[in-house]
């Protein structure tokens, strides 16, 4: 497996604040990464550190050269006086072709290639009867899929999305935890996730990262999908979620987490 | 053209280089809701006529340094402090203002007219303000020729567009700097306390009309230039000041256009 992104001891600070202590972690092509932890737990301070829109205080984010990154936002506001259409919105994403000589025509043009991997993505994510409508009056599930398309088209190495589910239901949570999973078989991606709920992550996460200003713990999360009690909550069609439970001694970490039973027979490392 | 005079040229034409040139910076301004923060650079302007008066250089040079340094320093401060910068912009502006006010009654050797700072004097405009109105109005063009497509998706989101690899600061300090020179300039035309005006009414007017981004830059453009024509008709007919006279047209164009629904 390649690595992607390779970070080396991240601490950062916010004036006197320290929100991030001594973060390792690496991401490998083909590997889904979901980064959970409370809310202040300083989750989208290293997402930036790691896309490297923000320079961390001290330590190193490596990125394998030329790596090209599908970002999805947590969420985009647009403001109603900007006329744009979801098709328009996702031509912008595009990369500029660099096949073509360097000429002012080729921010407006673009290769026969990408119009077809536009058409694909669109036509895969089911919003092709979007293309047409202004930006401004998709609901929030549709902005989802408009922003993991435009993410897509890029035809990234690394996926990184930041709290995809957020505000989607369950179905709707399914379905793109789904899709994303078979992004990862199809394309080899890597994949790294911020998650807002401490309990639910993906099942296919290779690796769960619980973070807490340190890496309280990492692991695989264990499958319990099966349980009665989890099917009686969540009903049919969520075989793509599982519950992820650990435990850790309480002078490491600060937060509390939901102690399901079962959750005592999580394998765990620290 | 002896019946035409000379002033009433250089003003027309003046006033048109101006309109085009606010029209792609004022989209952005609506887009991005930074009205604010081009009354804070104008508003400061002000303060730039005074010490050039203080440090006897020319005045519209005087005034154009002191917009870019301004501009630079809020753009600056903008990005590092916790005060929100809807409150830091307001007592800027006018803070700002007080003080170019002040400073400039203070030397009160020099007699000037601050009326025609504040609201603009344009059959004051001059061959070299001409050229340098064009002058900026290339650079603009040559900016937006490039950098479309980026401000654009800065606008929608500045850290999805640096990720997707535009280099999102340079661009934005460009945008500033450019806004500022056009400020600069448009003083004579509208005066520093009507200048945001220019810069945001054919923009929002422009949105009832248009169905994409470069179709609203065209009709904020063509908006622009009308309002320019009209007011200057307006104002030598009915006998009122021309800074006010465009803005009072552009301000009939827009209320005009509200009635009609926005598309798409």
């Amino acid at each position: 497996m390649s690595l992607l992104i390779k970070a080396t001891q991240i601490s950062h600070s916010f004036d006197e604040n320290q929100v991030l202590q001594n973060i390792s972690l690496e991401i490998h092509a083909g590997e889904i990464v979901t980064l959970i932890g409370p809310n202040g737990a300083g989750k989208s301070t290293l997402l930036k550190i790691l896309l490297k829109l923000i320079r961390p205080t001290s330590g190193d984010v490596w990125q394998k050269s030329n790596l090209r990154i599908g970002f999805m936002p947590q969420k985009i506001q647009i403001d109603p006086t900007l006329p744009m259409t979801v098709k328009h919105f996702l031509n912008l994403g595009r990369t500029k072709s660099s096949t073509q000589p360097k000429s002012w025509k080729n921010h407006f043009n673009f290769s026969a290639h990408d119009t077809t991997e536009i058409q694909s993505v669109v036509e895969e994510l089911n919003i092709t009867h979007l293309l047409e409508q202004p930006i401004q009056n998709v609901s929030g599930g549709e902005m989802q899929r408009i922003l993991l398309a435009r993410a897509l088209i890029r035809n990234p190495e690394l996926l990184v999305l930041d709290e995809p589910v957020q505000g989607v239901d369950l179905q709707g949570q399914t379905e793109l935890y789904h899709f994303i999973n078979e992004l990862r078989k199809k394309r080899n991606l890597g994949i790294l996730m911020v998650s807002h709920d401490l309990h639910i992550v993906m099942k296919n996460t290779d690796q769960v990262l619980c973070l807490n200003q340190h890496l309280c713990c990492s692991g695989t999360p264990q499958s319990v999908s099966k349980s009665p009690e989890f099917l009686a909550i969540f009903g049919q069609g969520a075989e793509e979620l599982a519950l992820y439970e650990h435990h850790h001694n309480s002078s490491q970490c600060g937060h509390t987490h939901g102690s399901a039973p079962q959750a005592t027979q999580n394998k765990e490392r620290h | 053209m002896d019946w035409f005079p000379n002033f009433l040229v250089f003003a027309l034409l003046g006033g048109l280089g101006i309109a085009v040139i606010a029209a792609p910076l004022g989209v952005f301004m609506v887009w991005q809701r930074q009205s604010y923060f081009g009354a804070t650079l104008a508003h400061s302007a002000l303060l730039g006529v005074s010490l050039g008066l203080f440090w006897e250089i020319d005045l519209t040079l005087s005034v154009l340094i002191f917009s870019m340094l301004i501009a630079f320093g809020i753009h600056q401060l903008a990005q590092k402090t916790q005060l929100s910068s809807d409150t830091l912009l307001g007592i800027l502006a006018h803070s700002s203002l007080a003080l170019g006010l002040a400073t400039l009654s203070l030397q009160n050797t020099v007699q000037i007219d601050i009326m025609g700072y504040l609201f603009g004097d344009i059959l004051s405009v001059t061959p070299s303000d001409l050229i340098l109105i064009f002058a900026v109005g290339f650079i603009t063009l040559i900016f937006y020729l490039y950098h479309w497509r980026d401000l654009l998706n800065i606008t929608l989101n500045p850290e999805l567009a640096q990720v997707e690899g535009t280099r999102v600061k340079p661009i934005q300090l460009q945008y500033v700097l450019l806004l500022a020179l056009m400020i600069a300039l448009s003083m004579k035309i509208v005066g520093v306390l009507l200048v945001t005006s220019l810069l945001i009414i054919p923009a929002a007017a422009a949105r009832r009309l248009a169905r994409t981004p470069e179709a609203m830059l065209l009709f904020s453009i063509l908006l622009g230039i009308s309002s320019v024509i009209l007011g200057l008709l307006t104002s030598m007919s009915l006998d009122i000041p021309t800074g006010p006279a465009i803005v009072l047209v552009a301000t009939l164009i827009f209320l005009l256009l509200l009635s009609k629904k926005a598309p798409g």
